[in-house]
């Protein structure tokens, strides 16, 4: 336990670190789900538009 | 290399390269956070705040990079009217925008502990701030038309633009920076860097560089599946037209 | 050569005819310079420290103001792509317009520039340098907002586009003109400053004209 608490306090810069690391995961990780869902959505709509060619 | 970089080829060997481009990734930064976090010993001078450079130095080397690709990409784009380079430098915009954003706050929240506020006017952070409008810009333009090869090439051009005067403002920022800044300056992360701290950061700037890639690829997949939804959209008008 | 003083007559005419431009560039700068006393006090001290500074700002806002219309009248009414066809390469007409932009633009500013320095207490010393860094760096705004006007035309909010364009790209133009100011101000040498922007202006001469008539060109494909 004691050890948990001393890795997240980071030596007394734990809410400059962690809303650094945040920022990164929260940024990287938008532009993964966005990127993602667009690809998705761009997949349905071909298959769509191909099966209504046929 | 063009027979690769036909629309066809290229979501053929793209639709392979991904899914290991994406465990790489996956691999490389899980690694590269472990070692910063855990294994990475901090610093004598600035202690456990020192993690935040393994976020913010990859960010900022990625933020440039990414400008690179998206210049190199124009180039190609203009000079052989090559269409998946304009589909490359469009996808890698928000892209590099977002390595410039994580770069900027990471920068900020560095800098409290350190300098003792949340903003300075360092020339590293404030060059990079100039390029985050550089790609605002650049989104921006390619944005503002209906038309969507109109703002590949207007943005292909701003690219360019932009990257011939990168150098310049970078090398005024510096200026301006020794005009006002007293003589001694706080060097982020020390004069050299010990070998315990180097690989953790050269392993999050892989993992950085092939979570663009990852992206980039899938971005691009998306742009030519978006194109083709179009292009069978307008025959499918004119058939019915007919 | 005589086709290209042409040009640059029949831009200038045309700019003169909105005769109303120039003046209203110049009221803006003029207008925007004195909110600074009503926004920051009007201690003469403080004027003075931040007098290059205030002049040179606001006289990148007041040339990005009339930058819009450069080429957006040929545009709108189609005589753009019949200059993209002239003999006369397309490099030159858009030289053309630029020192007809100036002319009406930035050396109206850089003539008003010494009296917006007494309203802010500049310090006498710094005047020529204020002079001479603005008739050397305003061509440059001129010609770098060409670009950014060729490559707005026909864009969505075309006028805040060429701003958020323009505006970074003029940031070392603002930088060592500043400098050169405050440097003789000081009693320190405003030459390096002053040749820096040279240099740029120079670049810009040889360069602008290239990405202006390409962005020209894919403006009317």
């Amino acid at each position: 336990m004691a050890a948990i608490d001393h890795f997240l306090a980071m030596g007394g810069y734990a809410r400059f670190v962690w809303p650094a690391f945040a920022t990164a995961v929260i940024v990287m990780g938008g532009l993964l789900a966005e990127s993602l869902s667009t690809y998705r959505k761009r997949q349905r709509d071909l298959r769509a538009a191909e099966k209504q060619r046929r | 290399m063009f027979r690769l970089a036909n629309p066809n080829r290229f979501m053929n060997w793209s639709g392979k390269l991904l899914p290991w481009c994406a465990a790489a990734t996956a691999i490389l930064l899980g690694l590269g956070t472990w070692l910063a976090l855990f294994v990475a010993p901090p610093d004598y001078q600035q202690g456990e705040a020192v993690r935040i450079m393994y976020v913010h130095v990859p960010a900022a080397w990625m933020a440039s990079f990414v400008y690179a690709v998206m210049a190199i990409s124009s180039a190609v784009a203009l000079i052989w009217r090559h269409p998946l380079a304009d589909i490359a430098a469009r996808q890698s915009a928000p892209l590099g925008a977002g390595f410039t954003l994580v770069c900027l706050v990471s920068g900020s929240l560095w800098g409290k502990p350190m300098w003792g506020t949340f903003w300075v006017w360092d020339a590293r952070l404030t060059s990079v701030l100039v390029l985050f409008f550089l790609y605002l810009g650049y989104i921006a333009l390619v944005n503002a038309f209906d038309e969507p090869t109109r703002g590949n090439r207007a943005g292909a051009i701003l690219a360019l633009v932009g990257a011939v005067n990168l150098p310049i403002i970078k090398f005024s920022v510096d200026w301006w920076n020794t005009l006002h800044q007293p003589a001694s300056v706080f060097r982020l992360g020390g004069p050299t860097i010990a070998a315990s701290m180097l690989w953790p950061l050269l392993i999050m700037a892989l993992g950085f560089t092939l979570f663009f890639v990852t992206l980039l690829l899938l971005r691009m997949r998306s742009a030519l599946m978006a194109a083709k939804l179009r292009a069978l959209r307008i025959q499918q008008s004119q058939s019915l037209a007919a | 050569m005589s086709k290209f003083s042409l040009l640059v007559a029949r831009d200038l005419r045309l700019a003169l005819r909105q005769g109303g431009d120039a003046a209203m560039v110049i009221g803006f700068f003029v207008l925007t310079v004195i909110l600074f006393p009503f926004g920051v006090g009007p201690e003469p001290q403080l004027l003075q420290r931040i007098a290059p500074g205030i002049i040179w700002v606001t006289a990148l806002l007041a040339a990005l103001l009339s930058l819009e219309r450069l080429f957006q009248a040929d545009y709108e009414d189609g005589s753009l792509e019949a200059l993209v066809l002239l003999p006369l390469p397309l490099e030159a007409q858009v030289l053309a317009k630029c020192l007809a932009h100036w002319l009406v633009t930035g050396l109206p500013l850089t003539l008003v520039a010494p009296l917006l320095g007494l309203l802010l207490h500049l310090d006498l010393a710094g005047y020529p340098a204020l002079v001479l860094g603005m008739a050397l760096g305003t061509p440059i705004l001129s010609l770098l907002g060409a670009i950014g006007a060729a490559l707005s035309l026909g864009a969505r909010r075309g006028g805040v586009l060429l701003s958020l364009m323009v505006l970074p790209l003029y940031i070392p133009v603002l930088i060592f003109g500043v400098a050169a100011v405050e440097a003789e101000s000081a009693g320190l040498a405003a030459r390096p400053h002053l040749l820096l922007l040279a240099a740029l202006l120079l670049a810009a001469l040889a360069l602008v004209p290239f990405a202006a008539a390409g962005a020209l060109r894919q403006a009317v494909e």
